[in-house]
């Protein structure tokens, strides 16, 4: 035993240090798109940071019974919530995505991020091991994947529901159905795709070339992703240097602060940075998978991993649209990106892993005591 | 319900745990996978993209503005300019990054007190614009005004104030046709070139004149200022400022207080002054009036200016002196008694003239219908006598003629520096038949030798007839002050011949003969010249038998062109000239051209004497020329806003009134008018001939 005292022993110390490495990096990335200065956005940002990293301290402290049992009632709610900010939006006119309780604005579709996953894991969790290969295992994860999938693209809000579909879909793929379902549909989807582009409308098309061609429309619809690429070239290997960047501090940059902070750091840090950052994201990502590999429990497994890759998807669907790699979609940098919703989903997502985590440790220690 | 693919495999909890163990293991490397994607996007645009990049952010971050550079001056043969560079304020709008271009110029114009018609012309201008292409608001801006605009910029889009420089034209309207105007280049020179400093605010090409064909030697290189700029366009910082440099001054031979003078002498009429040194052919002075203000043009010219320049019968916008095309009419008799000498025929050899000569079944009048009694070549020179020329022409044929005329410059090209020239033709048999088709006639012959028919001249063309009458060497126009010439080609006739014509020259003026008008009062010279009436319309037998019509009776456009050409001193020629009246038939003495010719020809012996007189003779006709334009101006403007009306019919009679003093002049009958000059039928196929 160690002379440690077990509550420090327990306490999740490597995966705070790293989450506290990239969020103290996002606040000074904030400063600096400021034009140096901590108002509005460094302070506010690690005010939250520290609040939510207690939310998630607490979370982890709750037992994991509690989130299965909670699952789909949880479920129920927000997709209910998602119906309302339909008829609301309706109502007001013009796309809604929140609704306003008067003292913040709720969001249900980002609640829906993580939820999805508790909720397809749990139904997966209860489904009896010989069904696995039965259509029964599928058409219902489909519906509660597909209804709230649904309900956020008319929003519309195509980033949100193509992370709400691969959420729950990695829950399907972990959860160990037939793998060439998922090989089948990948290659009917990618056949899908050409002839979906010829029934689209023409500025609809425009938009998508204009994805893959930004220069081609520099001031218009390409404007975002021209000029992000130019700050992460333009920052070379070491950057232009803290404080120093002119795509930001300028403005050319449309967004720096919040979704494009990325391409703000990379200017002034270069690729040193975008590779510290990013290698700070997959060790993130190696824990979280790390922490499903352990859990014995069939529920706890899928929603480690399930959640981790939420994570992953904000982070890579962000940085691809940065880069160039996908169109602009609105989706934030997790701890990086000013905002107070996403870094409210990202930190349930890891407190609910640092649940498993926990009770995965204790049920070992108990295991091996027993 | 089974899956129709799925096999019986059993499923246990523990190979579930292996396949999410081995999935889960995939989804990690996936994401691994992913990661490392993207650093190495993320290294390729940093790195291997980076210089491109590194480009494209300097260039969003510094805004390259250019200064246009000062053009250079253009002197005169003194080191005088003729058109200089002034400071100035100015304001332009570019036309793409305005929102509402509306509310943009009214607050324009509010601030800057434009008059509607500066409004109308910037509207016009911007819906012309191309986009990119600055459209100028007003410059010669106070600074005041300059800094009301600047403060204002965030509401303004689109709106560029500057300082910078602008044209500055000190002889005005007298050097408009000579030098040409600015202004702003074009969306096709733009298109063309591809130059940035086209399409730079306050940068003006030549558009006309030597202003067009020395621009590339008048523009100077750019400077530039380099500013870091936010993408809102808020200047942060100046980083560099490279200062321009001018263009290259240009001297001209043009005598800056000859050409002004010659300009101002052709008083209210329409028509051209040529000067020319007859040591080099250089060009000493070269008028076209009424002209435009070139300062004005250069300004950007209001819709009403130009709609009234382009109307005006006395065709302000076209220059007479290379573009003008005009029967010489009896200035052509030197040259065709030069043809006759070198022809073997006696100065001496005397025709009778009764006033009228048959020509096959043609009867051609001398415009003296008493007729001239004996004529030798001396008086048929002095007096105009047609019937001499007529005679003495048939018997050396029209080649000979053509030939001398060729020689002494008439028809030729010269390769001058101006854009458009429109040069005169010389007939002959083996041109009518190229041409028409036809066979040459005696009477095209008899045509020919009084300036008719078919022959037609420039002015400047005149002027080179009567260098070349005066020297006997074939001088070339010039107007770049110094410039290497070949020595000039003789004529190819004998001096005594020159002294004969030069001898009948000076008693056309000094003699008695038709250009006693051209008579000069300076002692020691003598003027030698000759006159000539162009006829442009046809007289019927009708109107002949009931009597020639007087020119003052004739609408503008019917009347006669007067014509005269010279040089002085008579016996050692120093200087030569040639004015051309459009439409003036001689109805007044002082405005025609002997006259002009002779106190232009005064100038350049006495300054004092000669403005002493044109000083007296503007006094009766409005005032110089600048006040008589900005007199008609505004008489027009009132016209057309009483046609839109816009403002009471009194007030135009009372700038009718002020305006009247011009009118009353124009109108004054001649104080010693000549004899009505026009006494030939046309013959068919041909314009009618007449002579003085």
């Amino acid at each position: 035993m160690s002379i440690v005292p077990e509550p420090l022993t327990q306490f999740p110390w490597r995966v705070l240090g790293i989450l506290l490495a990239i969020a103290g990096f996002g606040t000074l990335v904030l400063y600096s798109a400021a034009g140096g200065s901590i108002t509005p956005w460094a302070i506010n940002q690690g005010v939250r940071f520290v609040l939510f990293s207690g939310m998630a301290l607490v979370l982890s402290r709750i037992p994991l019974e509690l989130f299965a049992r909670f699952a789909f009632p949880a479920y129920g709610v927000v997709l209910v919530s998602l119906f309302l900010v339909e008829l609301i939006g309706g109502v007001a006119g013009g796309s809604q995505r929140w609704i306003n309780l008067g003292f913040m604005q709720l969001q249900p579709s980002e609640f829906m991020k993580p939820i999805i996953v508790l909720a397809v894991a749990r139904f997966y969790a209860l489904l009896p091991v010989g069904e696995i290969r039965r259509w029964n295992a599928i058409w219902p994860a489909l519906v509660l994947i597909g209804i709230p999938a649904a309900l956020v693209l008319v929003q519309p809000d195509l980033g949100t529901a193509m992370m709400i579909v691969a959420g729950g879909v990695t829950v399907m793929f972990l959860a160990g159905l037939p793998l060439r379902l998922f090989v089948g549909s990948g290659l009917a989807f990618a056949a899908i795709v050409p002839i979906a582009f010829s029934f689209l409308h023409d500025y609809q098309q425009k938009r998508v070339l204009i994805f893959l061609d930004p220069e081609s429309d520099p001031l218009g619809a390409g404007y975002h992703i021209s000029q992000s690429k130019i700050a992460i070239g333009s920052g070379g290997i070491f950057g232009k240097g803290f404080l120093k960047g002119t795509q930001s501090h300028l403005d050319y940059l449309p967004e720096g602060h919040t979704d494009f902070v990325f391409a703000t750091m990379a200017e002034e840090w270069g690729l040193l940075g975008g590779v510290m950052l990013i290698g700070a994201f997959m060790l993130l990502f190696r824990w979280g998978i790390g922490v499903s590999l352990r859990a014995q429990d069939k529920y706890a497994r899928m929603v480690a991993a399930g959640l981790t890759t939420t994570i992953f998807f904000y982070v890579a669907i962000n940085l691809m649209m940065v880069m160039g790699l996908a169109p602009v979609v609105g989706i934030p940098l997790p701890f990086m990106s000013y905002g107070g919703s996403s870094m409210l989903t990202v930190m349930l997502c890891i407190g609910i892993i640092m649940a498993i985590d926990r009770s995965g440790r204790r049920s070992g220690r108990r295991g091996n005591w027993a | 319900m089974k899956l129709p693919f799925s096999k019986k495999k059993t499923v246990t909890e523990a190979s579930l745990s292996f396949t999410f163990t081995r999935r889960a293991m995939v989804v990690g490397g996936l994401q691994a996978g992913i990661g490392a994607l993207l650093v190495s996007r993320m290294a390729w645009i940093s790195v291997a993209e980076n210089e491109k990049y590194n480009l494209l952010s300097e260039s969003n971050r510094v805004n390259l503005t250019l200064i246009p550079p000062r053009r250079g001056w253009i002197l005169d043969r003194n080191g005088r300019p003729l058109a200089n560079n002034r400071t100035d304020f100015r304001v332009d709008l570019i036309p793409e990054r305005m929102t509402d271009a509306e509310g943009t110029i009214r607050s324009l114009a509010q601030l800057l007190a434009l008059s509607p018609d500066e409004v109308d012309r910037i509207k016009d201008e911007l819906v012309k614009s191309a986009g990119f292409r600055p459209v100028q608001v007003a410059e010669k801006l106070s600074y005041d005004q300059y800094a009301a605009v600047s403060v204002r910029l965030p509401d303004l889009p689109g709106v560029a104030p500057s300082q910078g420089f602008s044209r500055n034209y000190p002889a005005g309207a007298t050097v408009g046709h000579l030098l040409g105007f600015v202004g702003a280049a074009s969306a096709k020179e733009y298109v063309e070139r591809k130059d940035p400093l086209l399409i730079t605010p306050g940068f003006k090409v030549g558009k006309d004149g030597l202003e067009k064909s020395f621009d590339r030697d008048l523009t100077g290189k750019p400077g530039a200022k380099r500013v870091e700029v936010t993408a809102r366009g808020k200047i942060v910082q100046e980083l560099t400022t490279r200062p321009d440099t001018p263009g290259n001054p240009i001297k001209l031979t043009i005598d800056a207080g000859l050409q002004e003078y010659a300009g101002r002498r052709l008083a209210t009429q329409s028509g051209s002054v040529v000067v020319i040194d007859c040591h080099n052919g250089d060009v000493l002075a070269m008028a076209s009036m009424p002209s435009f203000d070139p300062n004005s043009f250069s300004d950007g010219i209001s819709h009403v200016e130009w709609d009234m320049l382009s109307k005006d019968d006395h065709v302000p916008l076209r220059n007479k002196t290379l573009q003008g095309l005009y029967p010489p009419g009896s200035t052509v008799k030197p040259m065709v008694a030069l043809a006759l000498l070198e022809a073997g025929i006696s100065p001496m050899d005397t025709v009778s003239c009764t006033g009228a000569l048959r020509v096959g079944n043609t009867l051609f009048h001398c415009h003296k219908r008493r007729g001239h009694g004996s004529v030798n070549m001396r008086t048929g020179i002095a007096q105009s006598c047609d019937i001499y020329f007529y005679q003495m022409a048939q018997r050396i044929g029209m080649d000979r003629i053509a030939s001398m005329a060729r020689r002494v410059g008439m028809g030729q090209k010269f390769a001058l520096p101006f854009p458009s020239q429109s040069f005169g033709t010389v007939p002959d048999p083996a041109w009518k038949l190229k041409k028409y088709d036809q066979k040459w006639q005696v009477y095209d012959t008899v045509n020919a030798t009084i300036g008719q028919g078919y022959m037609l001249i420039n002015p400047l063309q005149m002027a080179v007839m009567a260098s070349r009458l005066a020297t006997g060497r074939q001088l070339m126009p010039n107007f770049i002050y110094g410039a290497h010439r070949e020595a000039p080609a003789p004529v190819g006739v004998k001096e005594e011949h020159l002294v004969t014509i030069r001898d009948a020259m000076s008693a056309v003026v000094n003699g008695g003969g038709t250009g006693g008008a051209a008579r000069i009062n300076i002692p020691g010279v003598m003027m030698a010249g000759k006159t000539g009436t162009a006829q442009v319309r046809r007289i019927t037998m009708a109107e002949r038998g009931g009597g020639v019509r007087s020119n003052a009776s004739l609408p503008f456009k019917l009347r006669d062109h007067a014509l005269f050409q010279g040089f002085a001193p008579f016996d050692n020629p120093r200087y030569a000239i040639a004015c051309i009246i459009e439409h003036g038939g001689h109805t007044n003495r002082i405005e025609d051209a002997p006259m002009i010719a002779a106190d232009t020809m005064t100038f350049l012996f006495d300054q004092a004497k000669a403005m002493e007189k044109l000083e007296t003779l503007e006094k009766d006709w409005g005032g110089p020329p600048a006040e008589r334009m900005a007199r008609q101006m505004a008489a027009w403007r009132l016209a057309k806003a009483i046609e839109k009306g816009e403002a009471p019919p009194e007030a135009a009679n009372a700038a009718n009134a002020a305006n009247a003093v011009e009118g009353s002049n124009a109108a004054a009958p001649a104080p010693a008018a000549a004899t009505d000059a026009d006494d030939v039928p046309p013959p068919p196929g041909s314009d009618p001939a007449a002579a003085r």
